[in-house]
C-alpha cells in the first residue's frame, strides 16, 4: 500500500503498482498535460510539458519537503509518500513557457488541420498557453510529405515528441522513423528508399500529439467534431481489436483503436483499420430478391418473412450455414430459428477464411491469420445444436446423405464469398437462401437473396481467439433496403419489436456452459469466457 | 604560486614527447608498474578519494566517490568511458594533452580502469582531433606492444580492452549521456538520469565517464601520492562544508584579448587577474580589458572589476557565473560589444541544441532571433527582458530540461544582462533610435524577419 499525495489529496495505490505522476493524477481526475509521454511506449521525458512540483513526506513526521527544481511527472515514480503539485503558479508559468515555445514556429493552420478539434497542441494552448504571441518569428508552412503509403507528414506542425519514431522502434520493431537534423531544425523523416511500410502503421497517426501525421485515407474526409465515436470491435480478424467506429450520419469515416489491455492495448493494424471501405461499396447487395418463373422480383421484408417461413416449413429437411461473421446472437437466433423448422436440421459453420499465418509484433501485438471475427463464438453455437462442430467442407456430403430439402447460408464476408465456384448441394435441394454482402456465384444460385448487414452496421458480441466476448452496439445504420440480420431471425422466430441483443445474450448465457461468464454486464473491455469455465 | 612546479604539462615540450619511449624514459608507467604489483583496485579508489580530485570536464564532481557509485556486485562488464569530446568554445587543455603527452592519459585511464574493475575502455575523440587521433592511436598500439593493455597486463591478471571511437562533430556529445548515446550509435541525446551511468551507462552497463584532463591528474595523484596533490590548490570555503574543496594543478586555457594566449598549467584557485598578467602578457596591444569569460562560453561572464574571482571550482559561482567549468578563460577586451558577444554565444548555442526538450531547442532560437534583430538596428528595450526571462527559464537548475547544456546557453544571456544592462540598452538605443521604445508586440506575420533580410548595422 502506497499513499500518494496529489495536490493535497492523498491517494492510496496498492502495493506493486508502478504508476507515475501523470496516472495517479488521473486517478483524481486531474489531468497533467503531456505530449511525449505514452502508456506504451518508453519515458523519454523530453517535452517537458508535464513538470510539476515534487516532494516526500517523511514517514515518521509527516513534514513534506519539495524540490526545488520542476520535474516531469511522466518520469516521477509514484511511491509511498511521494507529493504532487499540478496546480501551482510555478508549473502554470512552465507549461504556459512551453506551449509558447512549441507555438514559435508552428505554422499555426488549423483550418486546414484534420487535427483541430482532437489536437493536444490547440487544446494544451487554450487552457495553459498564452493569450498573446511575443515572439515576432514567421511561422513556418504546412510543408507535407509523404512518409509510407498510409502516412503523410505534416513537416512543421511536429513538436519532436518522438512518440512515432519509439512506435517504429519499440512495438513494430521496424524502426522506420527517425530525427534528422538539430535543434530546432529536426525533422521527423525516414531513410530514402525505405518509407514507413509496416502493418501497424496508421497507429503514428493516433500516437501523434499534433497533426504532424495525417491519415493518407482520412485526410480531408470530414472534420473531427462532426463525427461520433461509436464503441465497436474490429471484424477484420480473429485478434478482435476494441475499436472506436467513427461516424457521421450513417457513413463511417474512420476506425480508431480503442484501449484494452488484454486485447490490442492502444494498437490496431492497418489491415483493420483501413478495411471498412467495403462498408459504403456500390457494389453492396441493398434489395431482398427472389427467383421466381419470370425472373427476379423484389420483396418487401415484412412479406419475405412469411414467405420464408411458409416454404421453409414445407420443404422438409433444413440445413443453416452460420457465418462466422455473425454475432454470437445472431447465431443463436438463427440456429433456433433452423431447429424450430425442423428439429433436426443440420446446422454448420461457414467458410473460415484464413491469409498466411499469425504475425506477432515484438510487444506482443498478434494480427491473426484467421479473418473473421467471431469463428470461436459460432463454433461454440454450432457444437451446442449439433452435438459436434459441423464444417462447411463437411456440409454437402451431410445434406445428400439426410436428404436435406433447404438450405440458408449467411455471409457477411467483405471479400467474395470464400469458395468462389458455385457449389453443389445436390440436385434434390428445392430452396436456397443466401445471405450475404455482394454478389457471388452462390448468390447466383439461391432462391432467395437477401442483403445482410456489415460489422459496424451488426450489434451484439464477437468472441476472440483467445475466448474473450466483447458485446456492442451498432454503429450506423445499413443502407436502406437492408435488414440486419439479428433483425430478422428475430422476426422469423416471432419475437414482438426490435432485437434485443442484451436479452439474447442472456438466453445464450443460460443455455451455453461456454457463455455463462457472460451473463454478467459486458465490461468495455469485454470479458474471459474461459475463466468462469476453469472455475466451473 | 612561485614555487609551483608544472607537471601535466611537464613533458610536452620535449622533443618527440608523445612517442612511448619519451614518456617511459622520463619516469612514465612507473606508477602503473607498482600499483599493478602492490596495489589493489581499493587502494587505488581511496587514493584519489583521499586526493580530493575532482573532474575536469565541467561539473566538478569528485572522481573518487562517482567511482563508488558503481554496483558492489554487478556480474559486469563495467565500462569506462574516456571524455575526449573536448568542444567547449574557449577549450583546448584535452587537446594539447592528447596530441603532446598521450600516454599520461593511458596511464591514468589504465589505472582508473584498474580501480574500477572496468574491462573495456573507449575513448570518445572529438572529430576535429585528427592529429589527438593519431596520436592516441599510436600510444594505445604502444601500450599494447608494451603489455600494458590486453590480457593479464603485467602478469596481475587483470585485463583491458581500450578502444577509440572519434564522434561526428557535435557538441551535444560531450554532455554525459549525449555521448553515451552516440558511443551505442545513436542520436546524441541525453538521457534522463535517474538512472545515472554509473548504474547504467554504455549499453546500459555500469559505466565510468571521466574526462582525459582528470585521467592525467589519477597518473600524477597515483605516482606522487594524494598528499602532494592535496597540498595544491584551496581548501573548501569555511561557510560552505559541502563544498569539496578544489585541489590540484589545473589547466587553463587563456585565449582571446591577451598578448601570449596559451594553455597554462597553474594551481586552483588562481585568479583571472593573475592569469592574465603572470601567464598571459597581460591584455592584448595594452588594451583594457572589458570582461572574461572564466571556464568555457557556457559558464558567463565577468567584469573587469570582478577578475580578482578564484578560478576554483566556487569561485565563479560566487561571482554570479555558472561555475568553473572547463578553466578556458577568455579575455574580452573594451573594443568588444556585449551584443556582439552575446549573438556570437546565442548563435552557437541555437545551432548546436540537441534538440530534445522544447524550452531549451526553442528558447535558444528564439533568443538567436531576438539578437538578430537587435542587430539589424530593429531591437526595442523589451526585447531586453525577453532575453531575461527565456534564459531564466531554460536549464536544469529550474528544471525545465533533461540536461545542463542548456543552463550553459542560458548563463551568457544572465550575466551579460544583469552585469553589461547599460551596455546593452545603450546598443538598442543607438542602433534604433526611432524604434528602441515600443512595446507593443509585433504582428508575428508581418514583422517576421528571416537571416537573408538582415543587414547589421554597426
Amino acid at each position: 500500500m502506497a499513499t500518494v499525495i496529489v495536490d493535497g489529496q492523498e491517494v492510496e495505490l496498492p502495493s506493486g503498482s508502478a504508476l507515475n505522476g501523470i496516472q495517479v493524477a488521473k486517478q483524481l481526475g486531474i489531468e497533467v498535460p503531456h505530449y511525449c509521454w505514452h502508456p506504451g511506449l518508453t519515458v523519454v521525458a523530453s517535452c517537458r510539458m508535464c513538470l510539476v512540483e515534487t516532494g516526500r513526506r517523511d514517514p515518521a513526521t509527516g513534514q513534506i519537503t519539495m524540490m526545488g527544481k520542476l520535474s516531469p511527472a511522466c518520469q516521477t515514480p509514484a511511491t509511498d509518500g511521494t507529493v504532487f503539485v499540478t496546480n501551482s503558479e510555478k508549473v502554470r508559468a512552465a507549461r504556459a513557457m512551453v506551449e509558447e515555445d512549441l507555438l514559435i514556429r508552428h505554422p499555426v493552420d488549423c483550418p486546414i488541420c484534420d487535427k483541430a478539434g482532437e489536437c493536444h497542441l490547440q487544446d494544451y494552448h487554450f487552457e495553459h498557453g498564452r493569450d498573446q504571441r511575443r515572439a515576432d518569428i514567421r511561422p513556418f508552412t504546412s510543408r507535407r510529405r509523404p512518409v509510407g503509403d498510409t502516412v503523410t507528414l505534416f513537416v512543421d506542425r511536429c513538436v519532436m515528441c518522438t512518440r512515432c519514431v519509439r512506435f517504429t522502434r519499440e512495438i513494430t520493431g521496424t524502426s522506420e522513423l527517425m530525427v534528422i537534423n538539430r535543434g530546432s531544425h529536426e525533422e521527423i523523416d525516414v531513410f530514402p528508399g525505405y518509407p514507413l511500410a509496416n502493418k501497424l502503421s496508421g497507429n503514428v497517426v493516433d500516437l501523434c500529439p499534433v497533426g504532424a501525421l495525417g491519415d493518407v485515407d482520412f485526410l480531408y474526409q470530414q472534420r473531427v467534431w462532426f463525427m461520433k465515436r461509436q464503441p465497436h470491435v474490429c471484424a477484420g480478424c480473429a485478434t478482435g481489436c476494441s475499436i472506436f467506429v467513427e461516424e457521421n450520419q450513417d457513413r463511417v469515416y474512420r476506425l480508431k483503436p480503442r484501449e484494452n489491455a488484454a486485447v490490442n492495448q492502444w494498437w490496431m493494424c492497418d489491415e483493420g483499420r483501413y478495411g471498412f471501405a467495403h462498408l459504403h461499396s456500390p457494389d453492396r447487395m441493398t434489395s431482398p430478391r427472389r427467383r421466381g418463373d419470370s425472373g427476379w422480383a423484389d420483396v418487401e421484408w415484412s412479406q419475405l418473412v412469411v414467405e420464408l417461413d411458409q416454404q421453409l416449413r414445407a420443404a422438409g429437411r433444413f440445413a443453416v450455414v452460420l457465418s462466422p461473421h455473425l454475432t454470437v446472437e445472431e447465431a443463436y437466433l438463427l440456429a433456433c430459428y433452423a431447429r424450430s423448422v425442423d428439429a433436426q436440421a443440420l446446422i454448420a459453420l461457414g467458410p473460415v477464411p484464413t491469409e498466411g499465418t499469425d504475425e506477432t509484433f515484438p510487444q506482443g501485438f498478434t494480427i491473426s491469420a484467421e479473418k473473421c471475427p467471431n469463428r470461436q463464438g459460432v463454433a461454440a453455437i454450432v457444437q451446442h445444436f449439433q452435438g459436434s462442430l459441423l464444417e462447411f467442407a463437411e456440409l454437402p456430403a451431410r445434406m445428400a446423405a439426410e436428404g436435406v430439402r433447404s438450405l440458408w447460408v449467411s455471409g457477411g464476408y467483405k471479400t467474395d464469398w470464400p469458395a468462389t465456384a458455385a457449389i453443389d448441394f445436390g440436385s434434390e435441394l428445392r430452396l436456397l437462401i443466401v445471405q450475404d454482402l455482394f454478389a457471388s456465384p452462390l448468390w447466383e444460385q439461391a432462391t432467395f437473396q437477401l442483403p445482410g448487414a456489415a460489422f459496424a452496421e451488426r450489434a451484439g458480441s464477437y468472441v476472440n481467439r483467445h475466448d474473450r466476448l466483447q458485446s456492442f452496439a451498432w454503429a450506423i445504420r445499413p443502407p436502406a433496403g437492408v435488414m440486419v440480420e439479428g433483425q430478422l431471425y428475430w422476426r422469423l422466430l416471432g419475437r414482438p419489436g426490435l432485437y434485443q441483443a442484451r436479452e439474447v445474450l442472456h438466453e445464450v448465457a443460460r443455455e451455453l456452459l461456454y457463455f455463462a461468464a457472460a451473463s454478467e454486464p459486458i465490461a468495455e473491455t469485454g470479458v474471459d469466457l474461459k475463466v468462469l469455465q476453469l472455475a466451473k | 604560486m612561485a614555487d609551483f612546479e608544472p607537471v601535466l604539462l611537464a613533458n610536452i615540450h620535449l622533443p618527440d614527447s608523445h612517442t612511448f619511449d619519451v614518456y617511459e624514459g622520463k619516469g612514465g608507467y612507473r606508477a602503473l608498474r607498482k600499483t599493478m604489483r602492490e596495489l589493489k583496485p581499493v587502494d587505488v579508489i581511496e587514493m584519489v578519494k583521499a586526493s580530493g580530485l575532482r573532474g575536469r570536464g565541467g561539473a566538478g564532481f569528485p572522481t573518487g566517490l562517482k567511482w563508488t557509485f558503481l554496483p558492489k556486485d554487478h556480474p559486469g562488464p563495467v565500462y569506462f568511458l574516456l571524455n575526449a569530446d573536448e568542444s567547449e568554445p574557449g577549450t583546448f587543455n584535452n587537446r594539447i594533452l592528447m596530441e603532446e603527452d598521450p600516454h599520461q592519459i593511458l596511464e591514468g585511464l589504465i589505472l582508473s580502469c584498474f580501480a574500477t574493475r572496468a574491462t573495456a575502455a573507449y575513448i570518445y575523440l572529438r572529430y576535429e582531433y585528427p592529429l589527438a587521433l593519431e596520436r592516441m592511436q599510436r600510444a594505445v598500439d604502444e601500450c599494447y606492444r608494451a603489455r600494458y593493455l590486453g590480457a593479464n597486463i603485467l602478469g596481475s591478471g587483470y585485463s583491458l580492452d581500450v578502444t577509440l571511437h572519434r564522434g561526428a562533430a557535435a557538441y551535444i556529445c560531450g554532455e554525459e549521456t549525449g555521448l553515451i548515446e552516440s558511443l551505442e550509435g545513436k542520436r546524441a541525446w541525453p538521457r534522463i538520469k535517474p538512472p545515472f551511468p554509473a548504474v547504467e551507462g554504455v549499453f546500459r552497463k555500469p559505466t565510468v565517464v571521466n574526462n582525459v584532463e582528470t585521467a592525467a591528474c589519477v597518473t600524477q595523484i597515483m605516482s606522487r601520492g594524494s598528499d602532494w596533490f592535496k597540498s595544491i590548490g584551496v581548501p573548501p570555503p569555511a561557510d560552505n562544508p559541502r563544498d569539496a574543496g578544489s585541489y590540484g594543478p589545473k589547466l587553463y586555457c587563456l585565449s582571446g584579448h591577451i598578448e601570449r594566449p596559451g594553455c597554462y598549467e597553474a594551481p586552483l584557485g588562481i585568479t583571472v587577474r593573475q592569469l592574465v598578467d603572470q601567464y598571459g602578457g597581460g591584455v592584448w596591444r595594452g588594451r583594457k580589458a572589458k570582461a572574461a569569460i572564466p571556464g568555457g562560453i557556457s559558464m558567463g561572464l565577468l567584469r573587469e572589476d570582478e577578475f580578482d574571482c578564484p578560478l576554483d571550482f566556487s569561485g565563479p559561482g560566487r561571482y554570479g557565473c555558472l561555475g568553473l567549468g572547463t578553466a578556458a578563460v577568455v579575455i574580452l577586451d573594451e573594443t568588444v560589444s556585449i551584443m556582439d558577444y552575446l549573438y556570437n554565444s546565442a548563435r552557437f548555442f541555437a545551432h548546436e541544441r540537441g534538440g530534445q526538450c522544447p524550452p531549451c531547442r526553442e528558447g535558444t532560437s528564439w533568443a538567436l532571433k531576438i539578437l538578430e534583430r537587435i542587430r539589424a538596428g530593429r531591437g526595442r528595450l523589451k526585447d531586453l527582458d525577453l532575453l531575461a526571462e527565456i534564459a531564466g527559464s531554460i536549464g536544469i537548475i529550474p528544471g525545465t530540461t533533461i540536461c545542463g547544456l542548456a543552463d550553459g546557453a542560458a548563463w551568457p544571456m544572465k550575466n551579460a544582462l544583469s552585469k553589461f544592462r547599460e551596455e546593452c540598452e545603450e546598443t538598442i538605443k543607438r542602433t534604433n533610435p526611432k524604434g528602441w521604445m515600443v512595446t507593443d508586440p509585433v504582428p508575428a506575420l508581418e514583422a517576421g524577419i528571416t537571416v537573408h533580410e538582415l543587414k547589421a548595422v554597426h
